[in-house]
């Protein structure tokens, strides 16, 4: 399988482990992914709170480049923010001929807006991903009990996504089940991490990282999951924050649920970064993986 | 503040525009309050969101602007989800968030720098650094060792570096952000 590859800002910085596990993936399952060759940053939330016309061009020059490759290809996005931002400039553009045609005058290049913006639930979900990761697994994280936590932008808005459930998404549950991990059932799949108000609003925002973390453990799950460089930023560097300026003990490492894939691969710690978490990720895995008799 | 805010024509005209904008029929809202109900930031917010609505509806355009509210929404669109009229409230929220800024008037002083200088950051290198993003916002906010304490472990761990990561044609996303001002200048002529 194949697609054109939009990486994002973040999976040099925050979300190595992200692009480490992927890229680990890739090479067992023989995924392709083409990076489009000179993209630039999609303009994430802060574009589209000070300009419209803005939140949708920087998009489209990338979309445009994937265009030009001349590769046909839908475009693989792994960030949920750089997803939202490149899947509303597709939608304006397919619904909206003259807006397409303003946003080729802003990029100074052709744009048809054939191509489709897929993340990576979406496309780990599809049956040939499935059958294909699961040829390749050979370890187990049997029992291993996860909170799968989408966040907001890969579910809303649904015009845009298409998700099948904004309240109780149920793809990434069915992917990390393949590794044998057991996703619990619990209610904070889809709401707010905070984004960048983490930074700019700390005070506002850190209390939605701990209801998240707080009902994750007291519907006994063992670790988060999530398919978003800044979710799982926000909630792996933040648990230890708030355990320490709060006397609270929680202790969910945070993955992302390509790093649980990559692991029942074969891949080492090293390989994908386990070490580079700021909550201690290594132990948990391990434990799981010497049950199962590795 | 500026003074067309308290003539309520003018400012029920500016709820208008900024309704419009958002594809939001303004008579629409039950004021059943699910969208208050759901928002992850209302602990911290002096105007609800079903307020927002409300103060809108009756040309009360200085208070919204002027609120912590439109500069702490996190646009993570749970109210409009559950909302049973299907209200953009974000993007009304995001209209009023551009007028004040427009007149100066900053709920949220931090927000609004974090926003900015991702875009400088943006129109310089075409991609976003995280390392001159978080070290500028620091200095300009005055908030100097916010989240130092995590600095050693992203170092340590290569995490971040000192290299910068850029688009190489910087130059071209540059021009692309100067006509797509130009763009968007020219849509809100439009609307007016
Ligand atoms: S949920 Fe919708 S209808 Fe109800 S108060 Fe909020 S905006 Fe109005
Ligand atoms: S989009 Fe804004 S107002 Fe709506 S629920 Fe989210 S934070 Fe609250």
């Amino acid at each position: 399988m194949q697609f054109s590859y939009y990486p994002g800002c973040s999976m040099d910085t925050t979300g190595i482990t992200y692009k480490l596990s992927i890229e680990y993936i890739c090479s067992k399952i023989g995924l392709v992914l083409h990076e489009i060759p000179d993209w630039n940053c999609c303009g994430a939330t802060a574009a589209h709170s000070k300009n419209k016309m803005l939140a949708l061009a920087l998009p489209a020059r990338n979309l445009a480049q994937a265009e030009e490759e001349g590769l046909d290809l839908d475009v693989a996005v792994p960030c949920a923010s750089c997803y939202s931002r490149m899947k509303h400039t597709v939608v304006a553009a397919r619904q909206d001929e003259n807006m397409r045609r303003k946003l080729e005058e802003i990029i100074g290049m052709p744009y048809k807006a054939k191509a489709d913006v897929l993340n990576f639930l979406e496309i780990f979900s599809r049956p040939e991903m499935k059958r294909a990761c699961q040829e390749k697994m050979y370890r187990t994280l049997k029992g291993m009990k996860v909170a799968c936590y989408y966040g907001c932008l890969t579910s809303r808005p649904v015009e845009v996504t298409g998700a099948s459930s904004t309240e109780n998404p149920m793809e990434m549950d069915e992917i990390v089940a393949l590794t044998g991990a057991e996703p619990v059932e619990w209610d904070f799949k889809t709401e707010c991490c905070g984004a960048s108000h983490q930074v700019d609003a700390p005070k506002a925002a850190r209390p939605l990282i701990e209801r998240i973390i707080r009902n994750a453990k007291a519907n006994k799950a063992q670790a988060i999951i999530t398919a978003c460089p800044l979710c799982n930023l926000n909630l792996d560097m933040r648990e230890g924050e708030i355990n320490k300026a709060k006397g609270t003990r929680y202790d969910l490492p945070v993955y992302q649920f390509t790093e649980l894939l990559a692991v029942c691969m074969g891949a080492g710690a090293k390989d994908i970064g386990i070490h580079k978490h700021f909550f201690p990720a290594f132990d948990l895995l391990n434990e799981y993986l010497r049950k199962a008799g590795d | 503040m500026d003074r067309c805010l308290n003539n309520r024509e003018n400012a029920k005209a500016l709820a208008a525009r900024i309704a419009k904008d958002a594809g939001v029929d303004l008579q629409d809202c039950y004021q059943c309050g699910k969208c208050s109900g759901g928002c992850p930031m209302a602990g911290d917010m002096d105007l609800m969101p079903r307020q927002i609505i409300q103060y809108m509806r009756l040309g009360l355009m200085g208070d919204v602007l002027r609120s912590k509210s439109i500069w702490l929404c996190a646009a993570c669109h749970t109210c409009v989800d559950r909302c049973p009229h299907d209200i953009n409230l974000p993007g009304l929220i995001e209209g009023a968030r551009m007028e004040a800024k427009r007149r100066g008037m900053i709920g949220v002083k931090e927000v609004d720098k974090f926003t900015d200088i991702f875009l400088e950051n943006v129109k310089m290198f075409g991609k976003n650094q995280e390392v001159v993003l978080e070290g500028l916002y620091n200095v300009t906010t005055g908030h100097l060792m916010q989240d130092m304490v995590n600095v050693p472990h992203m170092l340590k761990h290569k995490i971040v570096g000192p290299e910068l990561n850029t688009t190489k044609q910087a130059a071209e996303v540059k021009e692309l952000m100067l006509r797509a001002q130009a763009a968007e200048n020219e849509r809100k002529r439009g609307e007016q």
